[in-house]
């Protein structure tokens, strides 16, 4: 790691977000994912001559959204390009795209890493159309194309080159898959590749203001793909400038299992994409009307919930960041407190017990059937005393995979805490009878003692026992 | 302008197409004598006039985002010179 603190990391990403229209981008094929292979195709998105794509006006009102919403300058005028190559998974041999008049431009948004704000500008936002999708046939006898996602209306967003690390990368994609989210434009799964990024490094020693020679990474398929094939890279490289030698500028692909890149020499032929307008598509005019519109569609974003949670339920930043990075979570926060006034509470229930076990089991959030009133409703049980904390934590796991109200839960499995002191008090002696030599201990000052009789009365009552009860009458029993 | 042997290799592969000498030969002289036609625009002052992208008085032409019928894969397929799985089998592409 040492040659990282003589050479500084350039990096730019490039992601492709899908929007989730219900029909493709220029014709009226479903963008349902999972269908069976080529059946969500027509004449228009398997490219056959004399057809006419027309445009989804629902497509251009999510890229104005999404392109506002990163702070972009939304062009008045655009229009759509075709962008010649020959690739199997693309049947009308080019892509039709946005070349020199994207939808946004200028635009930016703040990433956070250990505490500290920085802005990553965002070169353009622009409108294309997904590519399909090849399979390859063992033993190299053939691949195999399914045409269902070609016209999936696809979102490339540019940045510029102001990241500096793969952290700075990971929480620029995370931002921007929350801002995404917000604005409902896309389902930004990168496992279903809704959400994909590339991303173009180079390295310089500190001080040079020129950027070194870069690489382009493909296939990294995660957040955690994309920072450690950037670590990979960043090392890779240095040590090429150290020995003295010179970064080739090529297209490298991140192999997951080896933990590798590897140079794609198919890919280095000269790119001449031959742009020109697509004559099939008429120019886009956007008045400031139709921006007014769109832009009273956007929600309170990320950035701005975070701040509120702060200075409304007075959460410490880093907690309002950590709710904020998903909608999901965050509503389910909100939803929670119209059953309890405890936001720290909430919030540390969703981070301690909800979050760690969706992370801890590669789940997201609709993957579990908790919702945010049986939350509410279950701190609201504890502020009673009905249930203990610990017993809490058995309803809220039984939420999670049941999705049942906190009061059934606890009626149905009798979790109801005994805060009966005759009722303990049974349980106290029947332990402190059957336990001499633990109560000889304590009284000889082993204070450790007594926990263990705690246990022991906690294991008798199934754990519904007060613990305050508990340890304030076990205490006057052992003191008498 | 002139096109040269080279140019016309170079538009040649990125159309995937297998030219003989004496088709490169031909096509240079013709797209030079094509190019050279065209040229002749170059000769009225446009200084002041916005490109055009379309020649069409249009703009804002969409459709709203409704789903229509996909095609039956029997037909979608019909044209494939060959399938496997209900999906279009080509040349094995490598990475």
């Amino acid at each position: 790691m040492s040659l990282l603190t003589k050479y500084e990391t350039v990096v730019g990403l490039e992601v492709h977000v899908e929007l989730h229209t219900k029909s493709k981008i220029f014709c009226g094929c479903s963008t349902s994912f999972g269908a069976p292979p080529n059946t969500h195709t027509c004449p228009i998105c398997l490219g056959h001559p004399g057809v006419l794509p027309v445009l989804n006006r629902q497509a251009v009102e999510y890229a104005m959204k999404a392109a506002m919403a990163i702070n972009c300058e939304i062009a008045e005028w655009c229009k759509f390009d075709r962008k010649n190559y020959f690739y199997p998974d693309s049947p009308k041999a080019y892509q039709i795209s946005q070349y020199d008049q994207p939808i946004g431009q200028n635009g930016w948004i703040d990433i956070e890493v250990n505490g500290v704000t920085k802005r990553i500008g965002i070169t353009r936002l622009h409108l294309e159309e997904d590519a399909g999708k090849l399979t390859h046939i063992e033993g190299g006898l053939g691949s195999l194309v399914d045409f269902n996602r070609v016209g999936t209306p696809l979102l490339e967003i540019v940045s510029e080159p102001d990241i500096r690390s793969p952290e700075e990368a990971k929480a620029y994609l995370e931002k921007l898959k929350a801002i995404m989210q917000y604005c409902d434009v896309s389902d930004v799964k990168m496992e279903q590749g809704s959400l994909r990024c590339d991303a173009n490094i180079s390295m310089r020693p500190y001080g040079q203001e020129k950027f070194g020679i870069r690489a382009e990474l493909k296939n990294m398929n995660s957040f955690r793909g994309v920072q450690r094939g950037l670590e990979y890279e960043q090392v890779r490289q240095a040590e090429i400038l150290e020995d003295g030698g010179t970064v080739v500028q090529e297209t490298r692909r991140w192999d997951e299992g080896q933990g590798k890149t590897f140079s794609m020499r198919g890919k280095e032929e000269a790119h001449d994409y031959r742009y020109f307008p697509d004559p099939d598509l008429v120019r886009i005019h956007i008045d400031d009307e139709w921006k007014a519109r769109v832009r009273a569609s956007i929600p309170e974003l990320p950035d701005a919930r975070q701040a509120r949670y702060v200075s409304q339920y007075g959460l410490p930043s880093y907690d309002a960041g950590i709710l904020t990075a998903s909608i999901k979570v965050a509503d389910l926060f909100e939803d929670s407190l119209r059953y309890t006034g405890d936001a720290k509470a909430s919030a540390n229930w969703i981070m301690g017990e909800l979050l760690a076990y969706l992370n801890a089991n590669s789940l997201e959030l609709e993957d579990v059937k908790i919702t945010g009133q049986g939350l509410g409703e279950m701190i609201a049980l504890i502020e009673k005393g009905t249930i203990s904390t610990k017993i809490a934590k058995t309803v809220f796991k039984a939420m999670m995979e049941s999705g049942k109200s906190p009061q059934q839960i606890v009626e149905e499995q009798g979790l109801v805490q005994i805060s009966d002191e005759g009722a303990i008090l049974a349980v106290v002696d029947a332990v402190i009878a059957a336990n001499p030599q633990s109560v000889e201990d304590f009284r000889n000052g082993k204070d450790k003692a007594i926990g263990f009789l705690v246990g022991q009365i906690m294991k008798e009552t199934k754990g519904k026992a007060n613990p305050g009860l508990v340890n304030k009458l076990l205490t006057d029993r052992l003191k008498r | 302008m002139s096109i040269t042997v080279k140019d016309v290799e170079h538009v040649a592969a990125l159309a995937r197409l297998d030219l003989s000498e004496q088709e490169k030969e031909a096509f240079t002289g013709q797209l030079n004598a094509i190019l050279g036609y065209a040229d002749k625009l170059n000769e009225l002052d446009t200084s002041g006039i916005e490109p055009t992208s379309h020649v069409l008085p249009l703009f804002n032409v969409m459709r709203e985002d409704e789903v229509r019928p996909s095609l039956p894969i029997e037909e979608v397929l019909a044209n494939a010179p060959e399938e496997e799985d209900g999906q279009f089998k080509v040349p094995a592409v490598l990475d």
